[in-house]
């Protein structure tokens, strides 16, 4: 009798344990950093009060928070004007097409200010043209360099040599040679965004370089033995062996590389007014009006945010194309 | 005398070996693992290569492969010197070598697409899942190496390998990271794909019951360096071998007692019972550091 009245029992203690020990872990994943992020906030808003600069107060939580809204509402605002000026151009030009037959309808672009939320896409699409650039090149590279040891004692050098040149460094370079080189009357592109693109190129380019060198030269020597007896040609030997057998590595360089690309581009964007997110910062700054340093700290919340959601963008591409799903990514 | 000296030629039109040796280079000048490799072999024998480890064995394998070049003598298989590695000599590696980013089904693909001796799109097809059947893993044929056992790995090792249909099929320890009930069960298929195909089949292996029921010869290498082969036992077995009757044959066991005679008396393995004396021995002196 007594034991048929205990095993229930226990289990339901065991049960309640469980339960416990979930909500816990729950829990403890949201509250923990929300407390975090509530011990900053507090610390932030605190400090801020204490510091005078010559634009008044630095902005505290709520400052910032009031202009982020601002930030959308002039957005808004933008594309309405925007909107009306399509319109009136429209009509303008249907009144003139029915007085005058002959008349060919002239579309002029408008030509507004660019505001926050246009000057993220800007910062976006440059980086990416930067990665893309430099993927392109340091691939293809950091194979050869695995494959072969010559390559890569020849490359090395050069890798160590440029790896910690900063950004800033490179700009008024790469600005003269943009300027020098990129001449056309009807340009596809900006030179400002050329120049922040080559920039951030030319920083994203080594961690992937050595990544994908490093994954290429460390293949299982008896997949390479597979591809001896099978005779696979070099190119076929590259496609079905090495290349595939180092994607992930590849893809931790690439993450690294976009990382360190999306950071460079701000301080590439603020010299060369490409009209991003990095000119955001220094407009500001230069405006010197007393939200001025809100508004930049929204910039920087903004970048944080961002930058966080490529690198999480970037984890769940490498976690889908790594054959090696032993390896916790995170 | 005479028979032996009779079916020696015959085997010599098959798969010829001559005098293999083989030099390292090391920082101390050459090191000579292998010397005076001499061995004939006919077209479809079972043949197994016992030792202790670090004889040679592998090296034997890698040298027919054509992974390794001999530094004195040669390989002749089919009266063509072996230069580099080739699918008619194909290779079960110990630790199978499946490509991970592929399924099964993709696995042997490769190799049937690589070797495709004129086979259309569909009769490529065919020749993949004809492979699987062989090894019974046609119920797997897309899932991904990591997702099966390793038994299961080395069995579409052994498929990829058969598909390239090669001359020679080499299989490097092919069994020996795999559990006692597995490794039996691969080897009876083994033994049934052997008798169904004919192939020639030469095995590297540590056990001596595996060497015994599997094979026709079993070629017993001396300790390295400078290792090569000391003695040659024909096994001579009627076929189909089945394990439990085995057991109890007389013939079988006394091929087996050959076997462990010359690994554990005429080859004793000296070194690394001086090996293991100086680990127990470190242990110890840290000990006494420590105290």
């Amino acid at each position: 009798m007594i034991k048929t009245n205990i095993a229930p029992l226990m289990f339901q203690k065991m049960k309640k344990n469980v339960i416990r020990e979930r909500v816990f872990a729950s829990v403890n994943a949201v509250l923990l950093p929300l407390i975090g992020l509530l011990l900053f906030i507090a610390l932030w808003a605190g400090v801020a009060k204490n510091i005078d600069t010559s634009l008044g107060e630095f902005p505290g939580p709520s400052q910032v928070w009031e202009q982020s809204f601002v930030l959308i509402d002039e957005h808004n605002a933008q594309q309405e004007k925007a909107e009306a000026f399509h319109v009136r151009q429209e009509e303008r030009n249907a009144k003139r097409m029915a007085s005058d037959a002959s008349y060919e309808p002239k579309i002029r672009l408008f030509t507004g200010a660019p505001t926050f939320f246009d000057q993220i896409w800007t910062s976006l699409y440059t980086v990416a043209v930067g990665f893309f650039m430099a993927s392109i090149i340091a691939v293809p590279l950091g194979i050869l360099c695995g494959l072969s040891k010559g390559t890569y004692a020849a490359i090395n050098p050069l890798i160590q040599l440029f790896k910690p040149v900063s950004p800033l460094a490179w700009l008024p370079l790469v600005t003269m040679v943009v300027s020098a080189v990129y001449v056309s009357d009807d340009p596809m592109f900006s030179k400002s965004f050329i120049t922040s693109a080559v920039t951030v190129s030319l920083c994203c380019l080594w961690p992937t370089l050595i990544n994908t060198a490093v994954g290429v030269s460390s293949i299982d020597k008896d997949l390479i033995n597979v591809s001896k007896v099978l005779r696979l040609n070099a190119f076929n030997h590259v496609m079905k062996i090495v290349f595939p057998s180092s994607i992930p590595a590849i893809f931790t360089g690439l993450r690294l590389s976009l990382g360190i690309g999306w950071m460079v581009l701000i301080a590439a964007e603020m010299l060369a007014q490409n009209p991003g997110l990095g000119k955001f910062v220094w407009d500001e700054f230069q405006n010197g009006s007393s939200e001025s340093l809100a508004r930049i700290m929204v910039a920087v919340l903004t970048i944080g945010i961002i930058g966080f959601i490529l690198d999480r963008l970037m984890l769940t591409v490498q976690r889908y194309v790594s054959w090696d799903k032993s390896i916790s990514l995170r | 005398m005479t028979n032996q000296a009779q079916s020696n030629t015959n085997r010599m039109r098959h798969l010829e070996l001559s005098d293999v040796g083989i030099d390292f280079p090391t920082a101390n000048g050459p090191f000579n693992a292998l010397q005076k490799v001499n061995l004939n072999i006919a077209k479809g024998e079972f043949i197994s290569l016992i030792g202790h480890s670090g004889c040679g064995k592998s090296t034997v394998l890698n040298i027919i492969a054509g992974l390794y070049q001999a530094t004195t003598g040669g390989v002749i298989l089919d009266g063509v010197e072996v230069n580099e590695p080739g699918p008619e000599r194909a290779v079960v590696f110990q630790n199978h070598s499946l490509l991970p980013w592929l399924s099964v089904y993709k696995n042997v693909e490769l190799a049937v697409k690589q070797t495709r001796n004129g086979r259309s799109k569909a009769e490529m097809k065919d020749w993949v899942q004809h492979n699987l059947d062989l090894v019974h893993m046609t119920h797997a044929a897309d899932k991904l190496p990591s997702e099966i056992s390793g038994g299961m790995k080395q069995r579409v090792g052994i498929a990829r390998a058969l598909s390239m249909e090669p001359k020679v099929l080499l299989m490097d320890e092919p069994f020996g990271a795999l559990d006692a009930l597995t490794r039996a069960h691969l080897q009876d298929s083994v033994m049934e794909i052997h008798s169904a195909l004919g192939n020639t089949v030469i095995m590297i292996t540590h056990d001596v019951d595996e060497a015994v029921l599997l094979s026709d010869r079993i070629v017993m290498m001396t300790n390295g360096p400078s290792a090569t082969i000391g003695e040659i036992l024909d096994v001579d077995l009627k076929r189909p071998r089945n394990r439990l009757e085995m057991a109890d044959n007389i013939q079988y066991n006394q091929y087996r007692h050959t076997v462990l005679k010359f690994l554990y008396e005429k080859q004793r393995k000296v070194e690394s019972v001086s090996a293991v004396a100086s680990l127990v021995k470190k242990p110890k002196n840290t000990s006494n550091n420590a105290a």
